[in-house]
């Protein structure tokens, strides 16, 4: 490091969240004139960091200062007075409102005490100018905007708040090529104005083409600062690597996939620009992970897949017949037999002030119930078993589901559609926020379902749940499938390099389509 | 697109609402047996100008994605309270009437407090506050009537013509629009409370005061319905606390909002919109009258029309194609 003094310091930060420690003795150092990248694998704390320099998360330890000023935000509002403006991965616009009317929210320009029209519409041409949206109306309302005019909308909202730290956190996820380059150009130019800016991304190639230094993150804390060029991508996704594994998982069953004909097949599956021609089968007794970074398609997929969506392309399989499934019924129909544990158990998976036992009964009722009204001693039984089975922790079946803990509210998810003795079994994201104990017996219990001979999809952000219970890793990037880890090619480094679409050592990577990697000019 | 057609599409809700009731105003003055006199239009203008304010109210609760339940409460409460002290001579009868508005203005804002600071829902608050509303007009007037001395002059300036024929009650709203609307629509914390109803986690995440702008929506809400009081209380000359009127109006007001394009949802409309909404709402009953059918029919129609528009509003849904956004 240089000997100039940074605008931005942040040391000893410390963040936790229930039982997982997010930022642990965190220290970041900010200078004016330069971009600093971020990078880290899911988890490892890039998006606390952001959260707690913008006001969004008050740290539970740690010193910030600002230009030598000791600082601290007690909402977003705060920091951007401060001058340290964030443009959020998941947008912060306003969708009722006009595209004017977004950019100028903070802070309206005002005559005589009310906005005015004509300054704030100035304002908003000039911005959006600067980000290059020449092509957005200003009175546009943002509801209306394609994903990646509303991203160039949030980038114009930030400039025209004239920040000293502009934080973008995965800002160029939704942008074009074309888009890329334009931001890119406007980065360079505050750059050159003396702007910190703050760089958080998965595309490599981004930051290797706007990045001046590089800090890596790895389990809640910063592991490495470089200067940018002067780590290979192996080193870096080196870097990356290496968390610890505190699970143990149950010995996969040495699975043949070319023995059994798949329950399931996907062809071509598209939806709109968020999933991308992908094909996928899956047999009994496969567990088939979906990996990758946040956010490439992964949930999107599964809710394909469930009938939740509409407008979805392809086809898809069912024991070798094509079937239609236009929505969650369909999927949960006999033939098919599909049961999706969702990502959100608070809001997808329970009804959380209703009794543990109707809340497990819920996806059965058909099957418990003769001419509409419930047969109460099938339940209970059927209940009771279950709970048994996974070995649910409650204080009977009466007591409300919201009052079991996090790891047990999760199984109640996953019993609830055992319950109907499905033959796919979609997961997402399941051990999210729940403790080890309770991840082992999940583990141990997707085995148990596998062999018994059903075919699980298993969504994780954790590298090492895919590693461990997995017999394939489908890696999506932007929407598609970039590449299949078997068997043994499933180790992290492979997972991590595949994750960020770049090739190391032996693993080749497919090349994204022609033109979706941005060339830039000097 | 040129800039008027993004005019155009913002003000959709606004001009269907005003569409439906200008074919309605024509079809009942048009079928009048009296036809297009001062008089029918002064009647209609004031029976209209009642709910149009109470819409007004509802507006701006309902802009920030909440909801006022104790307005027609707290209309019954002002009126009460006006037939008590809008005595004597002008000067002291308008002191009176300055009371009504602070009285509005004070249960707004108690309302507001509750919902920012109790963090309970609207509906739940509203409901509660609106009991009390009603218990205190109760309080003050078991029964109907007014006070010694109530100065019917001013009543009868409010609800009577203007020299040329205009009615009073008409250029009041305009004046409450002009003076309280649009200022309002057109001021940082009336875009803060669209924000707030559109997406109240955006608008934190940008930094807009979402407390201050819930708090003035619901103390500008009492403000209105006080206004609604007062002017019921120039019709009737006394006050009445009747637990049905309060009731009815709470979900006229409503309906209204709802004609006029207003969503439920927040972060869209215009209380332009919600009062051709009232004024479309009225005329559905005066219709009826002029075509000789049994009133007993209004409630009917009424619901009709409500139906057939809220549907009309709900078509975007379509549009959604992630099934799990139809719920958020």
């Amino acid at each position: 490091m240089d000997a100039a003094i940074p605008i931005f310091r942040m040391e000893g930060v410390c963040k936790r969240y229930g039982g997982v420690q997010a930022l642990e003795e965190a220290a970041l150092n900010v200078h004016g004139g330069r971009v600093h990248a971020v990078l880290g694998e899911n988890g490892a704390g890039k998006s606390t960091l952001i959260k707690v320099m913008a006001g969004v998360v008050t740290p539970d330890k740690g010193r910030m200062t600002l230009e030598g000023r000791e600082v601290s935000f007690a909402d977003p509002a705060a920091a951007m007075n401060a001058g340290v403006v964030s443009v959020f991965q998941e947008l912060s616009l306003i969708p009722d409102l006009s595209v004017a009317d977004n950019i100028v929210i903070s802070n309206p320009p005002k005559r005589f005490g009310l906005i005015d029209r004509r300054a704030q519409r100035r304002i908003a041409e000039q911005a959006l100018a600067r980000a290059g949206g020449e092509d957005i109306h200003p009175m546009a309302p943002v509801r209306d905007l394609p994903l990646s005019r509303r991203q160039i909308v949030e980038i114009a909202k930030a400039l025209a708040r004239s920040p000293r730290i502009l934080i973008l956190d995965e800002a160029t996820s939704a942008l074009t090529a074309a888009d890329v380059t334009k931001v890119f150009a406007v980065l360079k130019r505050l750059r050159s104005e003396g702007l910190a800016l703050l760089f958080i991304s998965h595309r490599m190639h981004e930051i290797a083409e706007i990045a001046d230094e590089c800090t890596v993150f790895r389990n809640g804390c910063n592991v490495a600062t470089y200067l940018a060029g002067t780590k290979a991508d192996n080193e870096v996704v080196e870097m990356m690597i290496g968390r610890e594994y505190s699970h143990v998982f149950p010995p996969k069953a040495a699975h043949r996939a070319s023995n059994s004909p798949p329950i399931l097949e996907v062809r071509n599956l598209s939806w709109g620009q968020r999933l991308r021609d992908i094909s996928l089968s899956a047999a009994a007794g496969e567990v088939i992970g979906v990996g990758g970074l946040d956010g490439q398609g992964q949930r999107e997929l599964l809710l394909a897949l469930f009938g939740v969506l509409k407008g979805v392309t392809g086809e898809i399989l069912i024991d070798g017949k094509p079937a239609r499934i236009a929505k969650p019924r369909d999927a949960k129909a006999k033939k098919i037999g599909m049961a999706l544990i969702p990502e959100d158990r608070k809001t997808e998976g329970l009804m959380l002030p209703m009794a543990v036992g109707a809340n497990l009964s819920f996806a059965a009722l058909d099957s418990l119930s003769r001419c509409g009204i419930i047969d109460r001693g099938a339940e209970l039984k059927a209940v009771e078993d279950m709970i048994k089975l996974l070995n649910i922790r409650t204080d009977g079946l009466d007591v409300p589901v919201g009052s079991l803990s996090g790891g047990n509210q999760q199984k109640a998810v996953i019993a609830k559609w055992l319950m109907v003795t499905p033959r796919i079994i979609l997961l997402n994201d399941p051990t999210r926020g729940i403790d080890v104990g309770t991840k082992q017996e999940i583990y141990q219990l997707l085995r148990k379902l596998a062999e018994s001979g059903a075919a699980i999809i298993f969504y994780s952000t954790d590298y090492a749940e895919l590693i461990g219970c997995c017999n394939r890793v489908l890696v999506l990037y932007d929407g598609a499938l970039k590449r299949t880890l078997v068997e043994g090619e499933i180790t992290e480094r492979a997972l991590v390099a595949s994750a960020l679409n770049i090739a190391t050592g032996k693993i080749a990577t497919d090349q994204r389509e022609a033109g979706a990697r941005p060339a830039f000019d000097a | 697109m040129s800039d008027w057609r993004y005019r155009l599409a913002e003000q959709r809700g606004t001009l269907l609402a005003a569409a439906i009731f200008l074919v309605m105003f024509v079809i009942y003055v048009g079928n009048h047996p009296a036809g297009f006199t001062a008089n029918v239009v002064q009647t209609a203008a004031n029976k209209g100008v009642l709910l149009a304010l109470l819409a007004l109210a509802q507006t701006v609760v309902v802009l920030t994605a909440g909801i006022d339940l104790s307005l027609g409460m707290l209309f019954i409460l002002t009126n009460c309270l006006g037939s008590y002290i809008i005595t004597g001579s002008p000067p002291t009868a308008m002191l009176g009437v300055v009371g009504v508005l602070l009285d509005g203005l004070a249960c707004g804002a108690l309302n507001g407090a509750i919902v920012i600071y109790g963090r309970l829902q609207p509906i739940v608050t509203t409901i509660a506050t609106g009991s009390i509303y009603y218990g205190l007009a109760l309080w003050l007037r078991p029964q109907p009537g007014n006070s010694d001395g109530f100065n019917a002059d001013i009543a009868d300036f409010m609800t009577g013509r203007l020299p040329d024929g205009i009615p009073a009650s008409v250029v009041a709203l305009l004046l409450v629009v002009m003076v309280i609307w649009l200022p309002f629509r057109r001021s940082a914390i009336g875009r803060a409370v669209y924000a707030t109803g559109s997406s109240e986690v955006a608008a934190y995440m940008s930094g807009v005061p979402i407390r201050r702008a819930k708090f003035v929506a619901y103390c500008l809400s009492g403000l209105l319905s006080a206004m609604g009081g007062l002017f019921v209380t120039f019709i009737t000359y006394s006050g009445e606390a009747s637990y049905a009127n309060g009731g009815t109006y709470t979900l006229f007001s409503i309906a209204a909002v709802v004609l006029g394009g207003v969503s439920l949802f927040g972060g869209v409309g215009s209380a332009i919109g919600a009062i051709f909404g009232a004024l479309a709402f009225r005329t559905i009953g005066d219709l009826l009258f002029v075509f000789n059918l049994d009133p007993l029919w209004q409630p009917l129609f009424q619901g009709v029309v409500l139906l057939v528009v809220v549907c009309i509003g709900a078509a975007r849904l379509f549009r959604i194609r992630n099934r799990l956004d139809l719920f958020a």
